[in-house]
């Protein structure tokens, strides 16, 4: 209930953050945006962190723009949307821009936790933490997100399967790095289907699909889950049972095999859902998702 | 230890205090300006009954530092009456029963307001998917969800709207000791 | 007292506007003005955390808390040795007294090993709460693990951990409730015999205020004020006697606005305690308030029972015996009465129907787990749980309908007052009448008409459960207090946590006295201030509590009439009242002419406490009434569940929920459906999502409410209620009590639903919860 000691920087600037972040590079510091991973983890001895660099006040990592960076406002030319870290839930529900060119985030924010956390959790913030069951992770793969962070040695973009770990690897942020940004490419077609955990109300299972449909042929898919693993993984048999084929046709058959790359005994199990049921669930939830990224598009 | 100080508007009265890093808002709220409203109920932001209006926004005062709020403005339940009246959403609480120990009532009615702020008519599935994030031990939630609708139609009627047609604003409410 | 009134509410009414407040302690609840412990602010107060056992069960090698003691602002850091040294036995009573075998209490501090994860092993006290943590977090604890048993079963079994020496076999008590050798006679040769085997999951009563507590220490008059979350402040007051080894005139606890209490704050924990003992060591106010953690850890938790059961039935389908044997797990230690807890629980197990033989044994067993207590029921949803999954078992197998299965087997209207074989007495009641309107609500013959498939590939079930509850027992006290100027302060021994007394025995004076319930103040909650009292729980307060006030006010009424008469110059039975006047009653000899035509209640009050009140009384207008009642009320309803569930996922929609119960006469009728809500919720939770769980090892998984899965508004279904009005002869108010009966009818309606639902594919029976897991492990299993 009450965290421990910290010191607290607010920073004014994503150069005044990094620069906290390297005057207290033996401190273990800690990014604090809407707060609503780091906190509980705070309060619960999860992490103790000697320095929180509040980055919750910085202009500029906050909004949703098309074709043009968060932060600068210059033109990045890709025409893909940029989400910027401290981008609310609530933020995001309210994009219309969003909806229609990257419908997946925006089925996954309605189901994301509860209202009041909605309106203070941020998107940086929920993809750096990733919790095991979050929504946006596997949201964020189905879209083919790219992450932008900025750290001592500049800026890069890292690739949000790299950024989420989702091959069970490590997550490729470096220390003293911070999201500035998140872009989606365009996609008309995206869904999301959650189980939510009775509890927690983080997904028991969820997953997010997003369809590129060439004349009722399926030209490209993404899908993505979570709750399962620790972190979110790529559903790719579903992928390839789903590329090549007719859309009216191919949902049930592809969903079907959701489960077929994960072994039960690699899952997350607790009171309310083993592995094993996880396991079970996913065809469901990735027919539901496909069904859902269907609707979206028509 | 680092302490900081602060400015927060608090129910339109403007405070400046001295407060640890790692306080949280629902303790300076609670401890060092005496704001009780807002209640603890759980350490994991799942139950609500801390929720407060920050900046206009509802949200969960454990899961917020007090330092993190320099500035801002905050209004706890002790702030949504008008002197004597009490506000619709609190009448209507009262009017519908929909308390009984009262403690998750400030948070009940703090998200009530976001919720209709948001979407003024909204139905009883939609009433009880927004209130996710508050939980109640004593209700079972019904007659919280006959306030959030009676609650809606007050405000509607307030607002020289008329009232929506599924919802009857309830006005004939036993008087308790009758029958 | 504040907050609305009567008289406001009608103006308000007639005026067309804004419905008025159901209760009168709504205004300081919806203001946050009401005022919970832990809002009291005592600028004195230090704060005290503790240091809780990270093991199900270990020895204690060493405790270091050097470094805690050394923080800056921690007043002090205190173990067994410390309590043991002092003046106090700071153990815990128990019930152990009364179970077959010796074992310690439980410690405030434990002495050398812990038996439960969470238990507490040091204390601190800091200046302020954050540093108190920070205190509890330097405390180094050396423990050397034991191997630990957490299932009542497995704990009795040969070869098992044992916790006490006192107690080898883990066994605490065993106890026969019914008849032995009548219920072997019943299964004799009986034509059929049903079994089952279920547990009844634990559970953890979440009250959403956790456990706090405020205590002062006057050394001058060697005297505490213990300001605290209770529901039973004068328990309490013995409760901390006992542990602090003083007089109860020592001790003042005053219990403020609770936040919710379900059992779980008329139990008597450490915490409490320990703020006490700590307020005197330190010559400073301590406050004591529970992490949402610490209250799941430390329980006490509720139910938990591991049971097999038998039904013996006649060819005609009559109900010839019932046997049931049952293993309730008590915990790590025997609170208050918690161990002897489970050796009643079978009193309801002949439910609504004539068994004419019942035998239950039942073994209370000491595990690691956190102590068990009653939980908003306490052993009668354990029982009705057994009987009504049983005959809906039986009735499957029969093939009979288990609607018609238990129409013939109801206790018949002519058979009242009726005595089951395991020591009820049931007071009143028209089982069939509750049974048939529940049936009508919810269209029982069109849902079975309309069959188990529907065309959205979900499979549908219905499930029916009567019940029976015991409540209203003990005593209470009630004073009706009349200030000189007619004012009046009621006050009973009860405590409202959500009950709404102020309400309900603000208006029971009022119709008694013909006064406004403006001019009536309701006082509960101070030890000091009332004279004494048992408490909230078991659904009692209305029946024991109501009772001794309304006596209370009638024998206030009387003696004013007596008053009365003397100003108006008549015998006291020609004086008439009405509207708070006396006058003199139509047609009787009036006095002399110069005598006043009527007497006002207040002028009464005058009267009472003037110069010269008259020669044949005695001056005053109070009385106190003990009240018992004749005998325990006996609730009861029948409820239908309705399901939905996906065969795939195994996830179930709770379609409809319709309760109809019957606890005599309704007073205020708001309150009671918002107690039959709440209740239904409960219950609802316990079938669907709600176990607390341990690993073998003794760890609390569902330590938080991010595993412990309590429901939410999306979770529960809209509940429809109905209603029947059998008065109880046993009280003058002719009510029941009703603030249990959701938790025990609606586990038996929601699991004999589902497994309504799945009889076709071979299911017979699914524990609770009935997680979308469980369910569809039932599916699969069965094919």
């Amino acid at each position: 209930m009450f965290p421990p000691h910290f010191d607290y920087h607010r920073a004014s600037s994503i150069d005044d953050a990094l620069d906290v972040l390297e005057r207290h590079r033996d401190d273990d510091p800690r990014i604090l945006a809407g707060g609503h991973s780091l906190l509980p983890d705070l309060k619960n001895g999860r992490a103790s962190p000697d320095v929180l660099v509040d980055i919750g006040e910085i202009d500029g990592l906050r909004g949703i723009e098309s074709g043009v960076d968060v932060e600068s406002d210059t033109d990045h030319g890709t025409g893909q949307t940029a989400i910027g870290a401290l981008t609310t839930y609530a933020d995001v529900l309210e994009s219309d821009h969003l909806e229609r060119h990257a419908p997946v985030l925006t089925d996954a924010t309605r189901v994301l936790a509860d209202l009041q956390i909605r309106n203070r959790g941020t998107v940086g913030g929920n993809l750096t933490a990733a919790e095991p069951g979050a929504d946006l992770p596997a949201a964020a793969l189905a879209a083919d997100a790219t992450i932008h962070v900025r750290g001592p040695d500049g800026e890069r973009t890292i690739d949000a399967g790299e950024f989420l770990g989702a091959d069970g690897s490590e997550s490729a942020l470096g220390e003293r790095e911070l999201v500035t940004e998140i872009r989606v490419p365009p996609s008309p077609t995206g869904g999301y289907a959650k189980k939510t955990h009775p509890a927690s109300g983080y997904a028991m299972v969820g997953v997010a699909a997003v369809l590129e449909i060439d004349t009722e042929t399926i030209a490209d898919a993404r899908v993505a889950a979570t709750g399962v693993l620790e972190h979110a993984v790529r559903l790719t048999a579903v992928e390839d049972a789903l590329v090549g084929e007719r859309v009216d046709e191919a949902i049930e058959t592809a969903a079907e095999r959701a489960g077929e790359t994960i072994d039960p005994a690699d899952a997350r199990s607790d009171d309310h859902a083993s592995g094993e049921f996880r396991v079970h669930l996913l065809s469901t939830y990735a027919a539901q998702a496909l069904e859902r990224a269907m609707e979206v598009d028509a | 230890m680092t302490t900081h100080d602060i400015e927060l508007t608090v129910n339109e009265t403007e405070v400046e205090l001295t407060v640890d890093s790692r306080t949280l808002l629902v303790h300076a709220l609670r401890e060092d300006l005496d704001y009780t409203g807002p209640k603890v109920g759980c350490e994991s932001s799942k139950c609500g009954a801390c929720t407060v209006e920050l900046d206009g926004d509802a949200v969960k005062s454990c899961t917020v530092l007090a330092v993190q709020a320099d500035g801002a403005s905050v209004r706890t339940v002790e702030g949504f009456a008008d002197g004597d009246d009490l506000h619709p959403i609190q009448q209507q609480f009262s009017a519908e029963h929909g308390l009984q120990c009262g403690y998750c009532t400030p948070g009940m009615v703090t998200t009530t307001k976001h919720l209709l702020e948001s979407n003024p008519d909204p139905t009883r599935e939609e009433i009880r998917t927004a209130l996710k994030g508050n939980i109640c031990r004593c209700t079972g939630y019904q007659n919280v969800v006959n306030a959030v609708e009676s609650a809606a139609a007050a405000l509607a009627a307030g607002e020289g709207e008329s009232a929506p047609d599924d919802v009857e604003l309830q006005t004939d409410y036993p008087t308790p000791g009758e029958d | 007292m504040t907050g609305p009134r009567k008289g406001e509410n009608e103006s308000e009414d007639e005026a067309g506007g804004i419905a008025g407040p159901a209760r009168r302690e709504d205004e300081a609840l919806l203001t946050g003005r009401a005022e919970y412990t832990d809002d009291l602010r005592d600028p004195d107060a230090a704060h005290l955390a503790f240091v809780r056992s990270e093991y199900g069960h270990a020895e204690i090698e060493g405790i270091d808390a050097t470094a805690a003691a050394e923080l800056e602002g921690v007043l002090g850091v205190y173990t067994w040795d410390d309590v043991a040294a002092s003046e106090s036995p700071g153990v815990l009573p128990s019930s152990t007294g009364s179970l077959d075998c010796e074992v310690p209490a439980h410690p405030v501090l434990a002495r050398d090993r812990v038996r439960y994860q969470g238990q507490p092993i040091a204390a601190v006290v800091a200046e302020n709460r954050y540093r108190a943590r920070d205190a509890v977090d330097a405390v180094a604890v050396d423990y050397d693990p034991l191997e630990a048993v957490v299932d009542s079963v497995e704990a009795t079994a040969e070869g098992a951990p044992t916790l006490f020496d006192g107690a080898p076999d883990n066994v605490a008590a065993t106890t026969d409730q019914g008849d032995r050798e009548a219920t072997e006679d019943a299964f004799d040769d009986p034509e059929n015999v049903v079994d089952i085997e279920l547990e009844n999951n634990r559970l953890i009563s979440s009250a959403l205020e956790p456990r706090a507590a405020l205590a002062e220490y006057d050394a001058a008059e060697d005297r505490f004020t213990v300001t605290m979350t209770s529901q039973s402040p004068h328990g309490h007051r013995q409760k901390l006697a006992h542990t602090l080894g003083l007089s109860e005139r020592q001790i003042r606890v005053i219990s403020p606005s609770v936040g919710g209490g379900f059992g779980h704050k008329g139990h008597h924990h450490p915490g409490e305690a320990m703020a006490a003992w700590c307020a005197r060591d330190l010559e400073r106010p301590v406050k004591w308030t529970a992490t949402r953690s610490e209250n799941y850890l430390e329980g006490a938790h509720g139910r938990d029972h591991r049971t097999t059961a038998e039904l013996a039935i006649d060819d005609d389908g009559a109900i010839r015996g019932l046997r049931v044997e049952t293993h309730a797990n008590v915990g790590g230690y025997g609170l208050d009465g918690g161990a002897s807890m489970p050796g009643w629980y079978g009193g309801l197990l002949s439910s609504q129907y004539r068994i004419p033989a019942i035998h239950c044994e039942t073994h209370a067993v000491f595990t690691n787990t956190a102590p068990v207590h009653s939980y908003r029921g306490a052993g009668r949803p354990e029982a009705i749980y057994v009987t009504e999954r049983l005959v809906d078992v039986a009735a499957r197998e029969l093939g009979i309908d288990p609607v018609e299965f238990r129409r013939r087997n109801l206790i018949e209207p002519d058979q009242f007052p009726y005595e089951t074989p395991v020591g009820a007495s049931y007071d009143s009641g028209d089982y069939e009448r509750g049974l048939e309107e529940a049936l009508e609500l919810a269209d029982y013959d069109d849902l079975r008409a309309r069959g188990r498939d529907r065309d959205d590939g979900r499979l549908r079930g219905v499930g029916v459960a009567c019940y029976t509850e015991s409540t209203g027992g003990g005593f209470e006290s009630g004073v009706v207090r009349v200030h000189r100027d007619g004012g009046v302060t009621v006050s009973a021994g009860t405590h409202s946590h959500g009950q709404g007394h102020e309400t309900t025995y603000a208006n029971l004076v009022a119709d008694v006295l013909e006064i406004p319930t403006d001019d009536i103040d309701v006082m509960e909650g101070d030890s000091d201030s009332i004279p004494t009292g048992t408490g909230t729980f078991g659904s009692r307060s209305t029946i024991v509590g109501g009772s001794a006030i309304v006596e209370s006010a009638e024998a206030v009424l009387a003696k004013a009439r007596r008053f009365a008469a003397d100003r108006l110059e008549v015998e006291p039975d020609a004086v008439a009242y009405g509207d708070g006047e006396f006058s003199v009653r139509d047609g009787a000899e009036s006095g002399s002419g110069s005598s006043a035509d009527t007497v006002s209640f207040a002028d009464v009050a005058g009267m009472a406490y003037g110069w010269g009140v008259p020669e044949d009384m005695d001056p005053g207008l109070e009385e106190t009434t003990f009240y018992e009642p004749d005998g325990t009320a006996y609730t009861f309803g029948t409820h239908v569940a309705v399901v939905a569930i996906d065969p795939e996922t195994g996830e179930l929609e709770l379609e409809r929920y319709v309760a109809v119960d019957d606890c005599g006469e309704r007073l205020e009728p708001t309150i009671v459906e918002g107690q039959v809500h709440g209740g239904v919720a409960q219950g609802i939770g316990q079938a669907v999502s709600e176990r607390a769980s341990y690993d073998g090892d003794g760890t609390l998984l569902t330590n938080s409410l991010d595993s412990y899965a309590v429901p939410r508004a999306s979770h529960l279904p809209e509940i429809e209620t109905g209603q029947t009005v059998t008065p109880s002869p046993r009280n003058p108010l002719g009510v029941k009590g009703i603030g249990e009966a959701g938790t025990i009818a609606a586990p038996p309606a929601v699991v004999n639903a589902v497994v309504d639902a799945l009889a076709h594919l071979g299911v017979r029976h699914v524990d609770m919860p009935l997680t979308d897991e469980a369910i569809w492990r039932a599916i699969r299993d069965s094919k």
